[in-house]
């Protein structure tokens, strides 16, 4: 048996993980914020955007650059639509003004 | 700037996102939740910054994709929530590809070179679910935006056909990850793409709210995928979050509307509800009344429940039945709403619509929350919605609908109904609630009726 872990089995831990922490959290939104919470995990999504920054990262630019930087740019729509849309929605929930 | 801190930055930003979803909970910490979200996403897209160079170009790339992204929200109208959130699906998915094409361009960028068999089967999985993301996606934008027909689009051995273009796009991903060449990769990503066309074209308009959140679902997964071929996890979280949520939100609606995961995917649905539209829908006496007579009803009960559905968006009444609703509270009426899980056209949305007429969220109750009411309460006023008032769905074991969870409305006192006609709604069936002897149907445009009795009220 090898002593150093695999970064698959690493990657694995923290994928298991996030996921049974994003099911407990989902099931307690409430019902009335289904919609925001689409459009925040829509945001949130947009985190592909690291991985884009990062594909568009080396200096020289080529095909793999530049692909990177389109991809910036569609995750960007993401981030800033997601998160911008959400608080336009959540700020239409108001209480009885009584 | 050392990986080790990037590493940390990215975690707090995934407790931020965790919080982010949290907040959703309820609506006062909802607006707190999303400022953490941004948070999040800032310290992560910051932290990134300082592990890549390029900086102008990439700094000019997110301008240029935020400035879209934020004319859209701003201008976005409510009603066409599911058709924006369906194509910001599709641009996570392109994202997803582009993203593994250049790691296997590049692998060194992502100091992921040499790539081990696993970085291959991984970037094949994250690749295939962004492709499918990305044309699904396109094709449920174009069905909710109408500029394709929702009608769902079939043709015999079309289950087959697919099975069989996943099982050839598996085997060129194989291929891929044995022989590490463009040529199967590529033929593995434009399979895939016409996989996401097929899967999703024949699904029927009724059963996108299950589309949207399963593709809300794949963008997540596409994202984690990534995630695991660069050793990011940044990714892994974020995605994995998205991911179960989507599934979650899949599941709600399916068992909202009495239907199975598989049962939707493979689409039929869509196709039976046009026979029976076509069907004879038999000929039985309604009592019908006026808008007058609906304020007369209203304006003497103790307390109306108000059961919304998607009509009332299309006939653009929402704010009209706010007005009415407050003039009726000034007459010391208990108003409420009560609203079905598949009202509107993706989770939630009839939440959103209500909220942007100004109805205050603390009259707008869920299915489970005011069903037991219904018994004590006075008058029931229905609009816009149908299927989701059918008592058949509880007495009637052979109706199609049996077994779907439906708002109790057949149980108040008096039932107001108001329809244009006496048509069926989405699954083609007649509903028993017209023909009570407490119900009354006023027939009319939801909007005009709404407004003729406001009118009423105010004499």
């Amino acid at each position: 048996m090898s002593t150093v872990i695999d970064p698959v089995i690493i990657n694995l831990t923290v994928f298991v993980l996030a996921v049974v922490v994003g099911y407990h959290v989902v099931w307690n939104v409430t019902p009335a914020l289904h919609t925001p919470l689409m459009a925040v995990t829509n945001a949130i999504s947009g985190i592909i955007i690291v991985g884009a920054m990062l594909a568009a990262g080396p200096e020289q630019l080529d095909a793999g650059t530049i692909m990177g930087l389109i991809a910036v740019m569609l995750a960007a729509v993401n981030v800033f639509g997601g998160f911008l849309v959400t608080q336009r929605m959540l700020s239409m929930f108001k209480k009885k003004s009584k | 700037m050392s990986a080790n801190f990037v590493a940390l930055a990215y975690l707090v930003a995934a407790v931020l996102f965790i919080l982010a979803l949290k907040g959703l909970s309820s609506p006062i910490s909802a607006r707190n939740g999303n400022m953490f979200g941004m948070i999040g996403m800032a310290i992560a897209v910051l932290t990134t910054l300082t592990v890549t160079q390029n900086l102008v170009y990439i700094v000019l790339a997110i301008i240029v994709g935020g400035s879209i992204g934020a004319v859209v929200a701003r201008r976005i109208q409510m009603t066409a929530m599911p058709e924006l959130v369906a194509a910001m699906h599709s641009l996570v998915g392109l994202a997803a590809v582009l993203v593994a094409m250049s790691a296997f361009y590049n692998p060194v960028a992502y100091g992921i070179a040499p790539l081990h068999a696993s970085n291959l089967i991984e970037l094949f999985i994250g690749t295939f679910i962004g492709a499918i993301t990305f044309t699904g996606s396109i094709i449920a934008f174009g069905k909710l935006s109408g500029k394709l027909g929702s009608k769902p689009l079939t043709f015999s051995g079309q289950h087959w056909f697919n099975l069989f273009l996943g099982v050839v796009m598996i085997a060129f991903g194989i291929m891929f990850t044995v022989t590490e060449s463009w040529t199967p990769f590529l033929i593995m990503i434009v399979l895939a793409l016409a996989l996401g066309v097929l899967l999703i074209m024949p699904i029927g308009g009724a059963d996108m709210p299950v589309v949207v959140s399963m593709l809300n679902s794949y963008s997540g997964w596409a994202a984690a995928g990534i995630g695991f071929t660069l050793n990011n996890n940044m990714l892994i979280i974020a995605g994995s979050l998205v991911g179960s949520s989507g599934a979650i939100l899949s599941y709600i609606m399916c068992k909202a509307m009495n239907r199975s995961f598989f049962n939707v995917i493979l689409g039929g649905f869509g196709g039976e509800a046009e026979v029976g539209e076509a069907g004879k829908v038999e000929q039985r006496p309604v009592r019908s009344g006026s808008a007058d007579d609906a304020a007369f009803l209203m304006g003497n009960a103790g307390s109306v429940i108000i059961v919304p559905g998607y009509g009332l968006a299309v006939a653009r009444a929402q704010h009209a039945i706010n007005e009415m609703s407050n003039l009726l509270i000034e007459n010391g009426v208990n108003v409420r709403y009560a609203i079905h899980p598949v009202a509107g056209r993706m989770p939630g949305h009839m939440n959103v619509l209500l909220a942007e007429a100004e109805v205050p969220y603390d009259q707008v109750l869920e299915m489970d929350e005011i069903n037991n009411e219904f018994a004590d309460t006075d008058v029931v006023l229905v609009i816009g919605a149908n299927d989701v008032v059918n008592p058949a769905a509880k007495t009637d074991p052979h109706s199609p609908i049996y077994g779907m969870p439906i708002i109790d409305a057949h149980k108040a006192r008096t039932i107001l109904v108001v329809k244009r006609s006496m048509a069926v709604g989405y699954a083609g069936l007649d509903n028993d609630l017209f023909y009570l002897d407490k119900t009354m149907m006023v027939f009319g445009d939801a909007k005009k009726v709404v407004e003729e009795i406001i009118k009423s009220l105010q004499h």
